[in-house]
């Protein structure tokens, strides 16, 4: 597609097709699921965060009336075992499997550690406290510091640190290096060097819709699952794994979802629901508690950040170092890597170095995050950004635009951009008129740029035509954020038809093909592409129909304007869409196209972002009052649901900034567990949030789309950190900027 | 024991058994299967479950099920009437509001409750009335623009 | 001949270079060229990488093609949420 194409559907902004639904009350969750033969499931949860197992007798529960089955880890295949065979047993599957159920010893406060299904909820939870456990209280180890110490307690006994030779047991995980250049030599060459060290707590994704799903077997080995999550593919494919079945014998329904962020990538419950159903032969239903939700799912966890910046008094960044500690609960697997990979990436760096390490404590394990990894390490660049501008005595703006990433640059992850839009954003952030409005008392204004790379992945789609000349387009990805809209409007881009002619339906594993999670910011670009190459298929289909109709050759048939023309000179009328749909069964059969693929030509996203505080000096409460996010997202599908995900983002990001954290006591407990403590921002916290979107197309996609969900959630943090510090003066380094620390710094307490 | 409740739910006069400490909530959903009530926290803390019961708004996760007797209970489900939107419903809809929607039902009922009672809010006063409505993904903008529509179309100022 | 840039941590197993000279029409032949001169090093690559060839990333890229004058650079593999 051409790119000066006239676009008829794409840009503009209809009702969304299961908007109807989601207004009525009629739309489905996980939770909203019910079988007549229902048992409800419960999970009995670890009260150490680290402890070794005894025991567990299950006698007095399976007593109880009404309890139909009870389970622990040994009702799981110990995938431990089998992979230890092949490969030392450290995959992710098998931290899975411990996740899921702890075996021999419980990690975190809040890890599962039996379940049990009752014909009442009420009774599931009775027979959880008929469950007895003797638990052998260890030592264990909740934060960055003593998890790296020399003489640490191991949060596993065996494992050693991947990516370091010879390396000896510890709590790091893995350890990941990359750059280019040599950050000494560049660090000579600069005329100012800041260095400064950075730490954030554990947060959680804060998705509203608590987990949950409902599983049916059958005697025969068959598994049916309602499941709210980011992908029923992974939904299939984890539980099959965990559980040791044929993925023939999975089938999946994807409920909507509520929200998900990343944290509905994996799997919690579904397993043993699985397990709960066969042991008691009926179906059985689970539904995490918020408390649950807190403490065993997400989260993402604490970080401990040094950086060094090196910039000539023209303001030309020489290099760049920064060493990245990211907890990662208590597997490992934080977000370490991409926050090495993101960390310089919005400029261009002559020298650059940054080194990860993942570290394992003994709290949950961490789960995707919103470009995961990627706004703890915004916090700390963009903050130093601020501070050198300031002592470079240039405007921040200017600063990062000399500095920015462009075609060719060889980006700090690794490879040479593409076309990107990271200084058309900054520009358009420069040009809008908040950038210079005038400030009142107590009010500061800050600015960031945030990075994500999006991902391409696996996604099928079908397009079936009806023989009324209506559409239905077959997706693989629950919707979460409006997609069914964006691939609609796509599929009548494509045919040149309404757009209320089509229809989008999220279809089950066996009715479509294999496809990734909603997540990584693909949907839209990626089953977006698949969506048109499959009506790219059924319009290839439609002018070989209108051929037969009109006795010529298919090559003298093109398609436009949603009808088939004969080329050249010609008397025959163009046959519509729905023409040739009401005589498919005369010209050859129904119509249909698919079409599957791995997303190639991801387009890389920024965003900026300018933030306006107010700090009451008394209190230490710092309110936004004005915020604006401009971001480059290829091209806007749906410019609604792209504004969505910006101010979703920002808004996300402002509460991270502002107010959320995990806390735990000294015992590796959470003392949070809620929405009243854990406190996310509610309408009366945070102003409008205007939107900009800059469209610098991607020149891999048909339509030129990039993603865009993840990038909102980048830029917020230091905006509103550096915005603290023009109203106040104080540079905060350390989250959130509760008003007791903000009232601390400004009594000039220990800010940093 | 179970407890025999007669009431009137979203205009349908209905009787169901409940648990002496079952919630509203879980009678709504669980029992009489009207699950258009969404619960997010079940303390009271995210507004999921707003219906109202006698015209004043409540979480339906604090309220017990046996409290209802007599009463009048609405729900989202009630909100659409005969098959017609309310303006919120439409408001929503056109200005992209909900995202993945699991936080839209709550939002509908309070900004219903709100409108009944002050039919031309200020944004402010909107945003303090939501305050008890949690929602994660739309930054809540879009959400407080199109209650600020709606109450101009229930005033008849908009088209 | 591609040009191949390796991880920093990976370059001591490579005679301490991190760039090469590779040749190999797909990710594929590459690993298994450089195999031939860094004994095991090809098979740590494949395990752990992600590729990105000219700029684009491959999370999954062992037969992806490599043109005589692509730059292909080996880095971890991330998601997203
Ligand atoms: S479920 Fe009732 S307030 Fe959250
Ligand atoms: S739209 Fe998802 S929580 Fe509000």
């Amino acid at each position: 597609m051409s790119e000066e194409k006239k676009f008829r559907w794409v840009g503009t902004r209809p009702i969304r097709p299961d908007g109807i639904d989601k207004v009525t009350g009629r739309a489905n969750y996980g939770a909203d699921f019910a079988l007549p033969d229902m048992l409800w499931g419960k999970v009995l949860r670890s009260p150490h965060a680290h402890a070794r197992i005894q025991s567990i007798d299950l006698e007095r529960a399976k007593a109880l009336a009404g309890v139909h089955a009870v389970m622990t880890a040994e009702d799981l295949p110990d995938l431990f075992a089998e992979a230890a065979k092949s490969n030392g047993g450290h995959d992710g599957f098998n931290d899975l499997a411990h996740n899921v159920m702890a075996r021999g010893r419980v990690l975190y406060h809040g890890h599962a550690i039996a379940a049990v299904a009752a014909t009442s909820s009420a009774i599931a939870s009775q027979a959880l406290e008929l469950i007895d456990v003797e638990y052998e209280p260890l030592p264990h180890v909740l934060d960055i510091a003593s998890a790296i110490a020399s003489d640490a307690t191991l949060v596993h006994e065996d494992r050693v640190t991947q990516g370091v030779e010879g390396a000896g047991l510890s709590n790091v995980a893995n350890r990941v290096q990359l750059g280019h250049g040599d950050p000494a030599e560049g660090f000579d060459l600069a005329d100012e060097v800041i260095e400064r060290e950075f730490t954030t707590r554990p947060v959680h994704q804060g998705y509203i819709e608590p987990h949950a799903c409902l599983a049916q077997t059958t005697p025969d080995g068959r598994v049916t699952l309602w499941s709210s999550s980011q992908g029923h593919f992974m939904v299939r494919d984890y539980t099959a794994k965990l559980l040791d079945i044929d993925l023939s014998l999975v089938k999946v329904i994807p409920a909507e979802i509520g929200g998900g962020f990343g944290g509905k990538t994996t799997v919690y419950l579904e397993p043993l629901a699985v397990v709960l159903s066969r042991k008691s032969g009926r179906s059985v239903k689970m539904v995490m508690s918020r408390e649950e939700v807190f403490r065993a799912s997400g989260p993402t966890l604490g970080t401990r950040i040094k950086l060094k910046l090196g910039a000539t008094s023209e303001g030309v960044f020489t290099a760049g170092e920064a060493t990245l500690h990211y907890e990662g609960g208590a597997f490992g697997g934080s977000s370490v890597m991409a926050g090495c990979m993101t960390i310089f990436a919005p400029y261009a760096f002559p020298h650059v170095r940054s080194t990860g390490y993942d570290v394992m404590v003994n709290k949950p394990k961490g789960a995707a995050y919103r470009a995961p990894g990627a706004p703890m390490a915004a916090f700390a660049l963009e903050t130093v950004i601020d501070e050198m501008a300031e002592r470079l005595e240039v405007d921040p703006v200017d600063l990062r635009l000399r500095n920015a990433a462009k075609e060719g640059t060889l980006a700090s992850f690794g490879p040479r951009y593409r076309r990107v839009g990271c200084v058309e954003t900054l520009e358009a952030l420069r040009d809008h008129p908040h950038y210079s409005a005038p400030l009142g008392p107590h009010q500061g204004r800050g600015v960031a740029v945030g990075f994500w790379f999006n991902a391409g992945l696996q996604s099928s789609a079908g397009v079936n035509l009806n023989p009324d000349g209506t559409v239905t387009v077959l997706s693989g990805n629950p919707d979460i954020g409006g997609s069914r809209a964006s691939l609609a409007l796509m599929t009548a881009e494509e045919f040149g038809i309404e757009y209320e002619r089509v229809e989008v339906v999220i279809a089950d594993t066996q009715s479509i093909g294999y496809t990734d999670v909603t997540g990584g910011s693909r949907v839209t670009f990626a089953t977006g592409m698949a969506v048109i190459e499959a009506a790219a298929d059924v319009r290839r289909q439609l002018c070989e129909r209108a051929a037969v109709v009109w006795e010529v050759d298919a090559e003298r048939v093109v398609w436009e304007d949603g009808e088939a023309r004969l080329k050249g000179e010609s008397d025959q009328a163009p046959l519509t869409l729905a023409e040739l749909a009401q005589n498919a069964g005369r010209t050859g059969g129904p119509i249909s196209g698919r079409a599957a693929l791995t997303a190639r030509g991801v387009g890389m996203g920024f965003g900026a972002h300018i933030c306006d505080v107010e700090v009451d000096p008394e209190t230490g409460r710092v309110e936004v009052i004005r915020y604006t996010a401009v971001q480059d997202a290829g091209r806007a599908i749906h410019p609604s649901y792209v504004e969505g995900q910006m101010q979703g983002g920002a808004v996300q990001g402002i509460g991270w900034a502002l107010n959320e954290e995990y806390v735990f006591d000294s015992d590796g407990k959470l003392e949070n567990p809620g929405f009243l403590d854990y406190r996310i921002p509610v309408a009366s916290d945070v102003p409008m949030i205007d939107t900009v979107i800059v469209e610098v197309p991607n020149p891999k996609h048909p339509y030129g789309v990039r993603g865009v969900g993840e990038v909102p959630i980048v830029a917020p943090i230091p905006a509103v950190v550096n915005a603290v510090y023009a109203a106040t003066g104080v540079r905060f380094r350390d989250l959130p900027l509760s008003p007791p620390k903000v009232l601390a710094g400004l009594d000039g307490e220990s800010a940093a | 024991m179970k407890r025999h409740i007669t009431a009137t739910i979203d205009g349908e006069a209905r009787e169901f058994l409940c648990d002496e400490d079952q919630t509203l909530l879980d009678a709504l959903r669980d029992v009489l299967l009207k699950t258009g009530t969404k619960e997010g926290c079940g303390t009271g803390d995210c507004g999921a479950c707003s219906v109202t019961v006698d015209g004043r708004l409540v979480c339906a996760c604090l309220v017990l099920a046996a409290e209802v007797e007599g009463a009048r209970v609405e729900t989202v489900e009630g909100i659409a009437q005969e098959g017609v939107l309310h303006p919120l419903q439409r408001r929503f809809l056109e200005q992209a509001a909900l995202q993945c929607g699991v936080c839209t039902p709550g939002f509908l009922v309070a900004a219903k409750s709100l409108l009944e009672k002050n039919p031309d809010p200020s944004e402010k006063e909107v945003r303090f009335w939501l305050a008890g409505n949690l929602c994660r993904c739309t930054g809540y903008d879009k959400i407080i623009r199109s209650v600020l529509d709606a109450a101009a179309d229930l005033r008849g100022e908009s088209g | 001949m591609a040009r191949v840039v390796l991880p920093q941590a990976l370059a001591p197993r490579a005679g301490g270079l991190l760039e090469h000279e590779v040749e190999g029409r797909n990710v594929r032949a590459l690993l298994a060229a450089l195999d031939a001169r860094f004994p095991g090093l090809g098979a740590e690559l494949e395990g752990r990488v992600a590729v990105a060839i000219d700029g684009e990333i491959y999370n999954d890229p062992l037969l992806e093609a490599v043109e005589p004058d692509s730059e292909v650079h080996f880095l971890p593999r991330v998601g997203g949420g």
